[in-house]
């Protein structure tokens, strides 16, 4: 543990309530999780750190950008530790540091749903995928769907703006988010 | 029967509760049922419709965020989807309706992190920009077509002019994450074990399948950014579905349809039949009787018409059998009547005058075991 950095497990329990300090590492969370193939870092491995706190290692790993936040660790966590929020607070710390190391894509793909909600309020899928194409550089991604998903009324050309999309931006200015 | 008004009361008020809430309940369907799962929207409000439930669209609702949000930042991952009870709140409603999965959760949630976290109630009217007091519940499809359990049984019943095709097929129901999680959120039956939607595949007439895959996850927001994954999920969701008998399985989450429709080809090898995937709503929407093409069956990638065509054939089929086995039981009841009056006839002949004691047991046997062979 460093000195010099704030403590990762006390300014985790601050923004969620949860002591990683409790998990046992039973390992329950990870049997159950449906990335841990293709993780690193497993969740209770990802408790371990911050319980630790190995700040670096738990803000710059890619696992954390794996989880799809399926909740299925927090069901089964037989002693109420929530990886899951815990995850998401890791994820926040590391934006917020800069020392996010998510993968290309799923930056990408978070970036450009957030922007398509900023600028229009709602989703739109056509410009969600044009922007993600073009942030990724992987333009043929997908593309043989796209006539199936138009002929079947899938996907709007259109995209749909609300009429408060000033109280929209109002909200991601009040959280401080840019996307 | 209950309606959603009424459900939306404390137990106990059910007669004054429609007073409370005329209009019925608020609908949140979210960005997926207006863009990539229209299908979703469609069969919910002919279901609904059907089933004589109010519904009403929240004017001007925006993205609940989704995972995008949440797992940005905690409080626009909260604030996003909190616009939306705004809303629903000024309109005088005390009850919304968010089909998707995901959406639900999201509002779930909102509403969850105001009531608990500190501080937050009291930031969230600035940060929304409008008055916001948190009194809307939450609740999904799931939800809402359980509680008219036994109505949809009733209006099968009532409403099919021929035979359920429904009755006597394997429905595989499928819940992924965010029905059943987080529990305290979800508000399901067992997080590991639901039953909630096989209750109503039962209400329907189908059978529901006993399977390993229920609450697994599906890949959820991956399916653009990290498709490889949300195929090797969904692959093993859909193995174990068709290996376990389902002949198709049903979904109440668009993200959860997308994933297993339109990825399915990718997951299925060796030349096997795909396995149709149904929303929940498009269940019930054929068991009431509604046409397909109101139910949105044709936006499907995995076609559902050859099985509805199988189904109905095989409805018909199973008629016709029952037709064939009454008409053979009515001729071998007839056949025995009549060997029963003709060994009478013989016994009382045999008789003659001699004074046989009526109901003895051996002309009784005969016509039995006549019967039997």
């Amino acid at each position: 543990m460093t000195s010099s950095t704030p403590n990762l497990a006390t300014e985790i329990e601050a923004a969620t309530g949860v002591n990683p300090a409790t998990c046992y590492q039973c390992g329950k969370c990870s049997a159950g999780c449906p990335m841990a193939s293709e993780s690193d870092l497993r969740p209770h491995q990802v408790m371990r750190r911050v319980m630790y706190g190995s700040r670096e290692r738990a803000l710059q790993d890619e696992s954390i950008w794996l989880c799809l936040t399926c909740e299925t660790c927090s069901a089964r966590c037989p002693n109420g530790c929530d990886p899951a929020r815990v995850i998401d607070a890791v994820r926040e710390i590391a934006i917020e540091s800069g020392q996010a190391r998510m993968p290309r894509n799923i930056g990408a793909f978070h970036k450009a749903f957030l922007e398509q909600i900023r600028t229009n309020g709602r989703l739109h899928e056509m410009g969600l995928v044009l922007d993600y194409k073009l942030k990724t550089g992987d333009l043929m991604k997908d593309v043989t769907n796209a006539p199936g998903m138009f002929a079947r009324g899938k996907l709007n050309i259109r995209a749909d703006k609300i009429d408060g999309v000033n109280e929209i931006k109002r909200i991601f200015e009040q959280c401080g988010v840019t996307p | 029967m209950s309606t959603v008004a009424e459900n939306a009361a404390p137990a106990g008020t059910e007669d004054a509760a429609p007073q409370k809430t005329p209009r019925g309940v608020a609908y949140y369907p979210g960005c997926s049922l207006h863009g990539t799962s229209p299908e979703y929207d469609e069969s919910l409000r002919a279901v609904v419709e059907a089933l004589g439930i109010p519904v009403a669209e929240i004017p001007d609702w925006n993205c609940c965020g989704a995972s995008s949000g949440h797992t940005t930042d905690h409080l626009l991952g909260v604030a996003l989807p909190a616009r939306n009870l705004a809303l629903a709140e000024e309109q005088g409603f005390d009850r919304v309706l968010a089909p998707c999965a995901a959406c639900y959760n999201r509002l779930a949630s909102a509403r969850l992190a105001v009531a608990e976290e500190d501080g937050l109630a009291e930031r969230m009217p600035e940060i929304l920009g409008r008055p916001f007091a948190n009194t809307v519940e939450v609740f999904n499809a799931v939800q809402l077509l359980h509680e008219h359990g036994a109505l949809i049984e009733e209006k099968v019943a009532a409403s099919l002019a021929g035979p359920n095709p429904f009755e006597g097929v394997k429905l595989a129901a499928y819940y992924g994450c965010l029905l059943v999680r987080p529990p305290e959120l979800a508000g399901t039956d067992d997080p590991e074990q639901p039953m909630q939607m096989d209750d109503i595949i039962n209400a329907c007439g189908a059978d529901d399948v006993d399977w390993n895959m229920k609450v697994e996850c599906c890949g959820g927001a991956f399916s653009v950014s990290r498709t490889k994954s949300v195929v090797r999920l969904g692959r093993s969701i859909v193995e174990d579905a068709r290996r376990n008998g389902a002949e198709a399985i049903v979904v109440a989450c668009p993200l959860c349809h997308s994933n297993l429709d339109l990825r399915q080809k990718a997951m299925t090898t060796r030349g096997e039949q795909p396995l149709p995937i149904l929303f929940i709503t498009q269940v019930v929407g054929l068991a009431l009787g509604l046409p397909a093409e109101k139910l949105g069956l044709g936006r499907h990638f995995v076609a559902t018409e050859p099985l509805i065509k199988d189904l109905v054939a095989r409805a018909a089929v199973r008629v016709e059998e029952e037709k064939r086995l009454q008409a053979e039981a009515e001729a071998k009841a007839a056949a025995r009547a009549a060997k029963r009056a003709e060994a009478e006839k013989a016994k009382a002949a045999e008789a003659g005058g001699a004074a046989a004691p009526a109901g003895a047991p051996v002309p009784d046997a005969a016509p039995d075991a006549g019967g039997d062979a």
